[in-house]
């Protein structure tokens, strides 16, 4: 079950609600915003003030579940989840996520019931019949190495696993009819369209050194290597010290959270992907790549556009633009 | 998926009434969800086979098939067993179980006597006959000297299919043989299961025609394993756990006849003509041989006769000066069996307990002997203890 969908489906399945309930409390939008901010903590605060007076309401505990999904907390969303099957039968989302949540405890059979279900209130509901048939063809992968006894670590698995991948992989998503264009303007912001003079470098194995652009991407390679670490001062340090924190958080609340972030998965994967420079001058670039995310919990790719700029011979990211 | 299995599915499926065992029941929903496959009921074929892996999760060939089944929820699938990267003399391997299975749920379960049973003695209670050409190892019950089904279970065999000729061949022997031997699992590694009976392979035949190996067994699976390919062993006949179990509690060491053949045949009138002729000629034996007629009684051992070392000339040179010092002989024999030899025409494996006295010598023994009709006449191409 590829994650990058889930997190896709997630977001979009957020944006669905919230225009799809036609009064909102404002808390509920401050929770909604927050949690697309990534302050999953705030969010949840938020959402439990509404929840305070409200306890039944389906958005603010759908948005809850999320934001537990969001911290790992899988056994607290899928409580949340299920209760919302139970309360609100009619609505295919919380099946969704309950099965994307199993499918990711590789729990396919539940997750396959929790499809079926959201399926059954939404027969056309594109989202589950996508992620029914990546589960079922999970399942055939466990069968056939059951029939055929292949081994873990031959190369025929591996292909195999990396095909699925590939059929799951990033497909332009659908969901519930209508709501498409909503749901795909919800759906991780990509990195604006860069000018036709980038350079694209990120295909060559050792840049000149002499080559500023090569240099930027081996940069953030070195970035997104220090988050792989989980190496959160390293990470820190290639911040530059006027970069723009997010949210008019000061600096160190920011630097804060990131910790936190960075702390809390087990483990961390980020991968640098289609990187294209673009030189302002000698000390001035921007960057935008395809990040791979993947973390014990959640995967995603997002589009990134940064600011660099280069002072004591160090690239540096001076603003970050995307996704906000 | 549904060109695949009409591969499989060559003719209409029509599942008769079989014995009831738990493997023929795993058997039957097997076929079902193939049969439900060739109908385009993917959702039945699917629910009948995920039932009988909830029953059998180390069933590898309804693995495959759910393989399929699932698969073709995900995206249009070409072939049986078409799990991508799989190693494909494995997925054949499982096509050709598929196949077998088939078409033993097809079978009718035999009226008929298998023809190789043409008598059993009062000792041995059952019968096993294994047909390598239909994966099937069939059980009868002595009734009262007429051999009646029990029940059938699907085997496999060697790797390179049946008639055993060389040690190392990977084939499985074809003959008369009989269980001499009952190893329990606590003796025996996990690779063949529940237990296992080897059998006597090579027989006298065997080793008269130069026949060489060892170690042919019925055997069980491994614990992760519940059935294999019908080509699949070292020669060795091997059974599901429970079915070897069930086979067991039915088998008598040094007793139970266990005839391999390639293909079952079923007994006919002409067959109890020969029995009948055979019989008279071991009577007609048995008298020679105790009214002291010596050369009566020599002239039904054949010019190629031969027991161990001994051929022809010795060993009537030995009888004929035996004899000359009997006043009397009584021949009695008793728990009498026939069994004409597969892959061999015109020829029938006989034992008897054969008790002898006489003036100055008695013994009781165990006997076989060869039989083979030349010249339209029954003779003793072979004999000793058994």
């Amino acid at each position: 079950m590829n994650k990058i969908k889930k997190l896709g489906r997630i977001a979009a399945l957020c944006a669905f609600l919230s225009v799809s309930f036609a009064a909102l409390a404002d808390d509920i939008q401050d929770a909604n915003k927050l949690f697309k901010q990534g302050l999953h903590a705030q969010a949840m605060e938020k959402v439990n003030t509404v929840l305070a007076s409200k306890p039944k309401d389906a958005q603010a505990r759908f948005l809850k579940g999320l934001i537990q999904t969001e911290q790992g907390n899988m056994a607290d969303a899928i409580a949340t989840f299920t209760g919302l099957t139970e309360d609100y039968p009619e609505l295919p989302e919380p099946y969704n996520n309950l099965a994307v949540i199993y499918a990711g405890q590789g729990q396919y059979e539940k997750a396959k019931v929790a499809l079926e279900m959201a399926i059954r209130t939404h027969p056309t509901y594109a989202t589950a019949h996508e992620n029914l048939g990546d589960i079922y063809a999970k399942m055939a992968s466990q069968a056939y190495d059951r029939a055929l006894q292949l081994e873990k670590s031959n190369t025929g698995t591996q292909t195999k696993l990396a095909l699925i991948r590939e059929l799951f992989g990033d497909n332009p998503k659908s969901a519930r009819g209508a709501k498409t264009t909503v749901v795909v303007a919800a759906v991780e912001p990509t990195a604006a369209s860069t000018p036709a003079a980038t350079v694209a470098v990120a295909k060559k194995p050792e840049p000149a050194a002499d080559d500023p652009a090569a240099e930027v991407v081996k940069t953030i390679q070195a970035w997104a290597a220090a988050w792989s670490a989980k190496d959160s001062k390293k990470y820190l340090s290639f911040y530059a010290k006027e970069f723009k924190t997010p949210d008019g958080l000061s600096r160190s609340a920011w630097e804060t959270q990131r910790k936190q972030r960075i702390a809390a998965p087990k483990s961390i994967k980020v991968e640098v992907r289609d990187a294209k420079v673009k030189l302002a001058d000698a000390s001035h670039a921007t960057i935008s790549f395809r990040q791979s995310y993947r973390a014990s919990h959640l995967n995603s790719m997002s589009g990134k556009l940064l600011d660099m700029v280069k002072t004591d011979g160090q690239w540096r990211i001076a603003a970050d633009h995307s996704g906000k | 998926m549904r060109n695949a299995t009409s591969l499989l599915l060559a003719a209409a499926l029509a599942f008769p009434a079989q014995a009831e065992t738990p493997s023929r029941d795993l058997e039957l929903a097997l076929a079902k969800s193939l049969q439900a496959v060739s109908n385009n009921r993917l959702d039945v074929a699917l629910n009948e086979v995920d039932s009988l892996l909830k029953l059998n999760p180390n069933f590898k060939l309804a693995q495959l098939v759910r393989g399929d089944l699932l698969l073709a929820r995900s995206k249009p699938i070409s072939n049986f067993g078409d799990a991508p990267n799989a190693p494909r003399e494995r997925v054949q391997d499982l096509r050709e179980e598929a196949n077998a299975r088939l078409q033993r749920v097809q079978q009718q379960q035999p009226i008929a006597v298998p023809k190789y049973l043409w008598q059993l003695s009062p000792k041995q209670r059952y019968a096993v006959v294994v047909d390598t050409s239909k994966s099937t190892l069939y059980l009868y019950e002595n009734v009262k000297g007429e051999p009646r089904y029990v029940a059938d279970f699907y085997i496999s065999v060697g790797k390179k299919g049946a008639d055993k000729l060389a040690e190392g061949d990977q084939k499985t022997p074809l003959g008369v043989y009989f269980v001499n031997q009952h190893l329990t699992r606590d003796k025996l590694t996990d690779f063949y299961g529940s237990g296992a009976y080897p059998i006597s392979y090579p027989n006298e035949w065997d080793k008269r025609l130069g026949r060489d190996g060892h170690g042919i067994w019925l055997h069980g699976t491994p614990s992760d394993t519940y059935s294999r390919p019908p080509l699949a062993s070292n020669g060795c006949v091997v059974l599901n756990n429970d079915d070897l179990t069930h086979l067991g509690s039915h088998l008598q060491v040094g007793v139970t006849p266990v005839i391999i053949t390639r293909k079952m045949d079923w007994m006919a009138d002409s067959d109890l003509g020969e029995r009948d002729a055979l019989l008279k000629a071991i009577e007609q034996w048995r008298n020679d041989w105790a009214s002291r007629d010596t050369e009566s009684y020599l002239s039904h051992y054949a010019g190629d006769f031969s027991t161990g070392a001994v051929t022809l000339p010795a060993f009537a040179q030995q009888k004929r000066l035996v004899n000359s010092g009997k006043t009397w002989i009584k021949v009695r024999v008793s728990d009498l069996s026939v069994f004409p030899y597969p892959n061999q025409p015109d020829m029938a494996v006989v034992n008897f307990e054969q008790d002898y006295e006489s003036n100055n010598l008695s013994n009781r023994m165990h006997k076989r002997q060869y039989w083979m009709k030349r010249d339209g006449r029954w003779q003793i191409v072979y004999e000793g203890a058994a």
